[in-house]
C-alpha cells in the first residue's frame, strides 16, 4: 500500500543519503581503517553464502576423486612414491646440513634459526574483482589465524591474511598492485623491494640504480625486514634486466615463484612471536631419516 | 508455505544472485561473468518500485563489498545510483520491449561499471582495461531471459 504515511523519504533524498553514506564508508574505512574488528564479524555473517558459492566445485571435486580411474590413481601413487624417494633423499642431505648450521651459527654466537609452526590451509574462493588480486582460505580466527600472516605455497610466498574472519580468511597475493615485499637476492644479498602489478605472473622492482648488480635469473627471497614475512622463503625470479638510462631507475621484472593462477593447498606460518598461535599446536619436530 | 515464499521471494532472488556473483569460475569465464545482482535488482526496482529501490540497492551494495573485499561503500555506491536512474524512470521504462530494456541495461551497466573503476581508481592506481567491459555485453545478453524467468516467479507467487 502506498500510502502518504509509508512512503518515507523522497526518491531523490535516498539517493543522496545512499550515496553519502557511502562515501562515508569508503572514507572510513579505506583511509581510516576503522573496520579492522567489525569486519571480522561481517565476514563470517557472509560467509554462509561464500561457502554456497562454493559448493559446486567442491560437488565437482568430490564426483571427480570419486570417478579417477584405478590406472589414474596407481600412475599418481607410483609419482608420489618417487617424489617421496627424492625428497627423503634430500632430506638426509638437509639434516646434516641442518645440523651443522646450527653448530656453526653457536660457534659464532648468532641465534638458532626459531621453529615456525605451520598448518594447511585450502583454497576456497578467488576473488573476481579484477582491481585486485585476493583469495580466500579456508581458515580463520578459530584457527588462530592473524592479521598479515604469511602464507606459503609450494613453491614461494603466496601473499598476506589481509582480514580475518571466524572460519575463513582473505588473503591478499604479493601480485596485488597494493603489495609490496622486502626481499634480498640469493646471489649477492642486494635488497630490493618487490611490488605487484596486478597481472598474476608479474612483480617489478621499485627503485632499483642502474649500476646494481643485478642480472636474469636472479633468485630473489624474503628479507625478514619490515616484521611480516619470516626470512629466506623464496618469493621469485627476475625476469627481466632494462636499464634505460633516460629514466630515473632500472626496470627490473620478476616472476613470483608461487604459482598464483593454480593455487590450492597453502601454508600458514606461524613465528615463533607471532600475535597468535595455532589452535591446535603441533610441534613439527624434523622427520629422522627412519620415520 | 506460498505466503512465506511470497514474502521473502525478493530477498532469496537477490541472495541467489549475489551466489551468483560471487561463484568461483575458470579464469576465461570470469571475464564475461554478467551483473547477476544488477540485473536482479534492476528487475524488481522496474516491477516493484515501492519496495526495492535505493535502501535494497545500498544494503545489497555493502553485502558485496564484503563478499569481494573491496573498500566498504564501493559498490554500494555505484548500485544505488545505478538502481535509482531505475527508479526514477520506472513508468518509461515498463513500457518499453525486452530489447529496448536490454540496451538500458547495457547502459546502466557500463556506467556501474565505469563508477566502480573510478572508486576503485581514486583509492589505489589501477590502470583502465576495456576487458573490464565485457560483463555489459554478457549482462545485455542475460537480460531477456533473466525478465522472462523473474517476471514468471513474481507471477507464479503474486508478489506485488
Amino acid at each position: 500500500m502506498d500510502t502518504i504515511f509509508s512512503r518515507g523519504p523522497s526518491l531523490n533524498n535516498r539517493l543522496a543519503l545512499a550515496l553519502a553514506l557511502s562515501v562515508l564508508l569508503i572514507f572510513t574505512d579505506h583511509k581510516l581503517d576503522a573496520f579492522q574488528s567489525t569486519r571480522v564479524y561481517l565476514n563470517s555473517i557472509m560467509s554462509p553464502l561464500q561457502y554456497l558459492a562454493n559448493l559446486p566445485s567442491v560437488m565437482l571435486n568430490f564426483s571427480a576423486q570419486r570417478f579417477t580411474s584405478h590406472q589414474s590413481l596407481v600412475a599418481e601413487n607410483n609419482r608420489l612414491t618417487d617424489q617421496n624417494l627424492k625428497m627423503s633423499e634430500r632430506l638426509q642431505q638437509f639434516e646434516v646440513l641442518q645440523a651443522e648450521n646450527a653448530q656453526l651459527r653457536k660457534l659464532l654466537d648468532v641465534p638458532v634459526e626459531p621453529k615456525v609452526h605451520k598448518m594447511v590451509a585450502e583454497l576456497m574462493a578467488v576473488d573476481n574483482n579484477p582491481f585486485s588480486q585476493q583469495i580466500v582460505i579456508n581458515k580463520g580466527a578459530i584457527d588462530g589465524v592473524y592479521l598479515s600472516q604469511s602464507i606459503l605455497d609450494d613453491r614461494g610466498v603466496v601473499g598476506q591474511v589481509m582480514e580475518v574472519g571466524s572460519t575463513n580468511s582473505r588473503v591478499m597475493l604479493i601480485s596485488d598492485v597494493t603489495h609490496a615485499i622486502p626481499v634480498r637476492a640469493v646471489r649477492n644479498n642486494i635488497r630490493y623491494i618487490v611490488s605487484g602489478n596486478g597481472a598474476l605472473d608479474e612483480l617489478y622492482l621499485e627503485h632499483v640504480p642502474h649500476s646494481v648488480d643485478i642480472q636474469k635469473g636472479d633468485m630473489l627471497i624474503s628479507s625478514g625486514l619490515g616484521d611480516v614475512f619470516p626470512e629466506g622463503y623464496p618469493v621469485a625470479r627476475v625476469e627481466s634486466v632494462l636499464r634505460d638510462e633516460s629514466r630515473p631507475f632500472a626496470t627490473v621484472k620478476a616472476r613470483p615463484l608461487a604459482r598464483l593462477d593454480r593455487l590450492k593447498y597453502l601454508l600458514l606460518l606461524w613465528p615463533d612471536d607471532a600475535p597468535r598461535q595455532p589452535a591446535n599446536k603441533t610441534t613439527n619436530k624434523p622427520l629422522t631419516p627412519q620415520e | 508455505m506460498l505466503i512465506k515464499t511470497r514474502h521473502y521471494a525478493v530477498i532469496v532472488t537477490i541472495l541467489i544472485s549475489l551466489v551468483l556473483q560471487i561463484m568461483p569460475l575458470p579464469i576465461q569465464a570470469d571475464l564475461y561473468r554478467p551483473d547477476w545482482v544488477l540485473i536482479v535488482l534492476a528487475y524488481w526496482t522496474m516491477a516493484l518500485p515501492h519496495r526495492v529501490n535505493v535502501g535494497v540497492a545500498f544494503l545489497t551494495g555493502l553485502a558485496m563489498d564484503i563478499l569481494l573485499g573491496t573498500a566498504l561503500g564501493i559498490h554500494s555506491f555505484a548500485l544505488s545510483a545505478a538502481v535509482y536512474v531505475l527508479a526514477a524512470n520506472y513508468q518509461r521504462l515498463r513500457n518499453y520491449s525486452v530489447w529496448q530494456q536490454a540496451i538500458i541495461i547495457g547502459l546502466l551497466s557500463s556506467m556501474y561499471h565505469l563508477m566502480l573503476f573510478w572508486l576503485q581508481h581514486l583509492l589505489t592506481d589501477i590502470p583502465f582495461q576495456f576487458a573490464y567491459l565485457w560483463p555489459v555485453v554478457s549482462s545485455m545478453v542475460l537480460w531477456p531471459w533473466m525478465f522472462w524467468l523473474l517476471r514468471k516467479a513474481r507471477r507464479q507467487l503474486s508478489i506485488t
